[in-house]
C-alpha cells in the first residue's frame, strides 16, 4: 500500500463511543428546532421567576382604619392609619382607601373589625393569634409545596425523557433510512454505536436540565427568593443522580424500538409503549401525589423511581437507606435493559422495508 | 492475502450461505459473480463484521479480523447513503476518524480526496444539496476517506454516470497496482470480465466457481477451434478425430477429440494455404456464468 498511508489507531471502545457521542451531542446543538425549543424553556423558567418576585413585592401589608384607643396585637403586620371615630373609619372603609376599620368593642379582644362589603381575610389573618401547633403524624404530603415540587420533578423528567428520547429513536431510523447505517457498522461495532449515541443523548438531556436548574437557583437567589429553595438541595441531587439512570434506560428502549422501522413515518408504531412508560409516572404523580402508598411504590418502580424518590426525600417520608435500595434496582434494571435494548438494536438495524416484529428482534 | 473459509449463514430455517470458500489475492482484482439473491451482499457484510457468519472464518494475512483489522477495510455497499444533512467533508472526517484516524490525518486525507473527485469547493454543503453525480462522488470518497488497505465493494458500478464509472475503475486499478486486495461485485458481466484477474462465482448460497480468470476460462472451454485460411476448408470434413460444425469457403468452425488432432489440422492447413487464424475458442464470462449455475 502507498507510502502515505497513516497508520489507524487501534481500535478503543472508549474513544469510538466518544466520538459517536460527539457528533450526536453537534448534530443536535445545530439544530434550530433544539436550540428555539431550549430558549423557550429558559423564558419560561425566567418568566416565573421574575413573576413570583413580583407577586411577593407586591403584597403589601393591609391597610386599616384604627379608632383612637384601640389596641392592636404587637404582632399584627398592618399598615394604620389613625381616625378619631367610628364614623371617620366607616368613611375611609367605604371610600376604598384602607380594607378595614378597627373599632373599640366590649369583647374579650376589646376592639371589632368593619369590611366593605366581605369579611377582610387579609386583616383578620394579620390580627389573629395561632398557639403554637404539633404534629404527631409528620409524614404529611407538605401541602401545596409538596404538590408543586412533586409536579416540578414530574414534569421536567416527562418534558425530558419525552424530547429526548424521540430524538434518539428518530437519529437511530434516520441513519437506518438513509442506509449510512451499513458504512458505519462496517466501521465500528453495532453496540459502540448504540453507545455513543445513548451517551450522546444523556450528556444533551441532562445538560439541558442541569442548565435550566442552575437557571432557576440563579434566578431565586438573584430575586430574593432563596427559601424557597430550602430543603430541595439533597433531593435535587438525588433527582440528578436518579435521571441519568432513568433516562439512559428509556434511551436504550428508544433506540431499541426505533431500529425496529425503516422510516421516520413509521416510528410511532414501535416507540408508542415506550412513550407510554415516560407518561404513566407523570400523571400518577400529578393525580397520586398526596398518596402516600401510591408513592412509595412508584419510589421503587424504576421508570418512575426518578419522579417517586426524590419527592419522598422532600417530603421527608424517605429512611436513609431507601434511595440507595431503589438506585440499585434502578441500576440493574437499566443493566438489563440496556443488553435487551441493544439485542433488538443490533438485530433489526440491518433489516430494512417491513417493520421488524418484535419476536424476530429478539431471537435475531 | 484476505482468505474466506467455510462461511455459513441461516436465517431461520433459509440457508443463505453453504461453506462458502475462496480467496483475494493481494494486488488483484478479484470479480464477484452472482444473481439476485446468490448470496454476494451476505459473504460482503460477513468479511466486514457488519453481519456475523454462523460458522466459519474470515483473515487476512492469516489473522482473524477483529474491529481493529477491519478498519483497514473500505467498504461501498450496495445500498448507497450518507447523513443527508451533514456536510461533505465533516461526514468524511468523521467516517475517517471512526475508522482510526487522528482528526489531523482524516482532515488532511479528507481534503486530498475532494480535491481528486473534484469535490473540494463543495466541503461545505450539506450532502443532500449535491447534485447526483456529486453524491456518487462522495459515496466513493465514503469508501477511500481512511485510506483502506483492502476494498470490498458491492455493486460499485450501478447507478453511476459515466464520468462516476470511470472515476472508481481508476481507484480500483490504483489501489490493485498497489497491492492492495479488491473485491467487487457486479452483475455486469462484461465489466468483471475486462477488469478481473481472478472471478468467485456464486449460485444459491455456494461457491460454484473460484479462481485466475484465464484458468477458469481454460477449464470451462471445449476443444474447439476456429480456422481461416486461403483455401477452401472442405478437406477437413475427411479428417479423423474432427468434428465439423461448420464450414464457409476458407473459414471452419470444429471440434477435436484431443489437442493432438487439433495440431495435425493445423499443420495439414498450412499445407494447403496461407493460415491468417487458428484459434482455440474461450468462453466469455456469460457462457462459464450460465454453464456453472446451472
Amino acid at each position: 500500500m502507498s507510502t502515505a498511508a497513516p497508520i489507524a489507531q487501534p481500535y478503543s471502545t472508549v474513544r469510538t463511543i466518544w466520538l459517536v457521542a460527539q457528533r450526536e451531542i453537534m448534530v443536535r446543538l445545530r439544530s434550530v428546532a433544539f436550540l428555539v425549543s431550549t430558549g423557550i424553556l429558559l423564558l419560561l423558567l425566567l418568566g416565573s421567576v421574575v413573576i413570583s418576585a413580583v407577586t411577593a413585592l407586591g403584597a403589601e401589608a393591609p391597610k386599616v382604619a384604627v379608632v383612637a384607643g384601640v389596641q392592636l396585637p404587637a404582632a399584627a403586620d398592618l399598615t394604620v392609619t389613625e381616625v378619631a371615630d367610628r364614623a371617620a373609619a366607616e368613611d375611609l372603609v367605604r371610600a376604598g382607601d384602607v380594607d378595614a376599620a378597627v373599632i373599640p368593642d366590649d369583647g374579650p379582644l376589646g376592639y371589632a373589625v368593619i369590611g366593605d362589603d366581605s369579611a377582610p381575610t387579609g386583616v383578620l389573618q394579620a390580627l389573629s393569634v395561632s398557639p403554637p401547633v404539633e404534629l404527631l403524624d409528620t409524614s404529611g404530603t407538605g401541602g401545596f409545596l409538596g404538590y408543586l415540587v412533586a409536579i416540578g420533578f414530574g414534569l421536567v423528567f416527562f418534558i425530558s425523557a419525552m424530547t429526548f428520547g424521540q430524538t434518539i429513536a428518530q437519529s437511530v431510523v434516520e441513519e437506518k433510512a438513509t442506509r449510512v447505517v451499513e458504512i458505519l457498522l462496517s466501521a465500528i461495532p453495532t453496540r459502540a454505536l448504540l453507545a455513543g449515541k445513548i451517551l450522546g443523548t444523556t450528556i444533551l438531556a441532562f445538560g439541558q436540565i442541569a442548565l435550566l436548574l442552575s437557571i432557576a437557583i440563579i434566578g431565586l437567589t438573584t430575586t430574593g427568593q432563596a427559601a424557597l429553595l430550602t430543603g430541595l438541595g439533597a433531593p435535587f441531587v438525588w433527582f440528578a443522580v436518579f435521571f441519568v439512570l432513568g433516562f439512559v434506560l428509556l434511551a436504550s428502549l428508544f433506540a431499541a424500538t426505533g431500529a425496529m422501522v425503516s422510516r421516520l413515518e413509521d416510528i410511532g408504531s414501535t416507540t408508542t409503549p415506550v412513550t407510554m412508560l415516560v407518561m404513566i409516572p407523570y400523571f400518577v404523580v400529578v393525580f397520586f401525589n398526596d398518596n402516600d402508598l401510591v408513592v412509595t411504590i412508584m419510589s421503587y418502580v424504576p421508570f418512575s423511581a426518578p419522579v417517586g424518590m426524590p419527592l419522598r426525600l422532600f417530603l421527608g417520608t424517605a429512611e436513609w437507606w431507601e434511595p440507595i435500595v431503589s438506585l440499585g434496582i434502578l441500576a440493574v434494571s437499566c443493566a438489563g435493559v440496556i443488553a435487551l435494548g441493544a439485542r433488538i438494536y443490533e438485530n433489526s438495524l440491518l433489516r430494512t422495508g417491513q417493520r421488524v416484529k418484535l419476536a424476530e428482534a429478539l431471537r435475531g | 492475502m484476505l482468505q474466506i473459509r467455510g462461511v455459513g449463514k441461516s436465517y431461520g430455517a433459509r440457508r443463505v450461505l453453504d461453506d462458502v470458500s475462496f480467496d483475494v489475492l493481494p494486488g488483484r482484482m478479484t470479480g464477484f459473480v452472482g444473481g439476485n439473491g446468490a448470496g454476494k451482499t451476505t459473504t460482503m457484510r460477513i468479511i466486514l463484521g457488519v453481519l456475523e457468519a454462523d460458522e466459519g472464518s474470515v483473515t487476512l494475512d492469516d489473522a482473524p479480523l477483529g474491529p481493529t483489522g477491519r478498519r483497514r477495510f473500505g467498504y461501498m455497499p450496495e445500498e448507497r447513503g450518507l447523513y443527508p444533512k451533514m456536510k461533505l467533508a465533516e461526514q468524511l472526517v468523521y467516517l475517517a476518524r471512526l475508522h482510526g484516524l487522528t482528526a489531523d490525518d482524516a482532515r488532511r486525507s479528507t481534503d486530498d480526496l475532494l480535491g481528486r473527485l473534484g469535490l473540494a469547493e463543495r466541503a461545505g454543503d450539506a450532502v443532500e444539496k449535491l447534485s447526483l453525480g456529486n453524491q456518487q462522488r462522495a459515496q466513493i470518497a465514503a469508501a477511500l476517506v481512511h485510506k483502506p488497505e483492502v476494498l470490498i465493494l458491492d455493486e460499485p458500478f450501478s447507478g453511476l454516470d459515466p464520468m462516476a464509472v470511470e472515476v472508481v475503475l481508476e481507484v480500483l486499478l490504483e489501489r490493485a497496482r498497489a497491492g492492495a486486495p479488491v473485491l467487487f461485485s457486479s452483475h455486469q458481466l462484461d465489466i468483471v470480465e475486462r477488469l478481473c484477474d481472478d472471478l468467485v462465482i456464486i449460485s444459491e448460497g455456494t461457491i460454484r466457481a473460484a479462481g485466475p480468470r484465464e484458468e477458469l476460462r481454460d477449464e470451462h472451454s471445449s476443444l474447439r477451434y476456429q480456422l481461416q485460411t486461403s483455401a477452401d476448408a472442405g478437406w477437413l470434413r475427411q479428417e479423423a478425430g474432427i468434428d465439423v460444425i461448420e464450414t464457409d469457403g476458407g473459414f471452419a468452425l470444429f471440434d477435436a477429440e484431443t489437442p493432438e488432432a487439433a495440431s495435425r489440422v493445423l499443420r495439414a492447413a498450412v499445407e494447403r494455404g496461407e493460415v491468417t487464424d487458428f484459434s482455440r475458442q474461450h468462453p466469455t464470462l456469460s457462457q462459464i456464468f450460465k454453464e456453472v449455475v446451472r
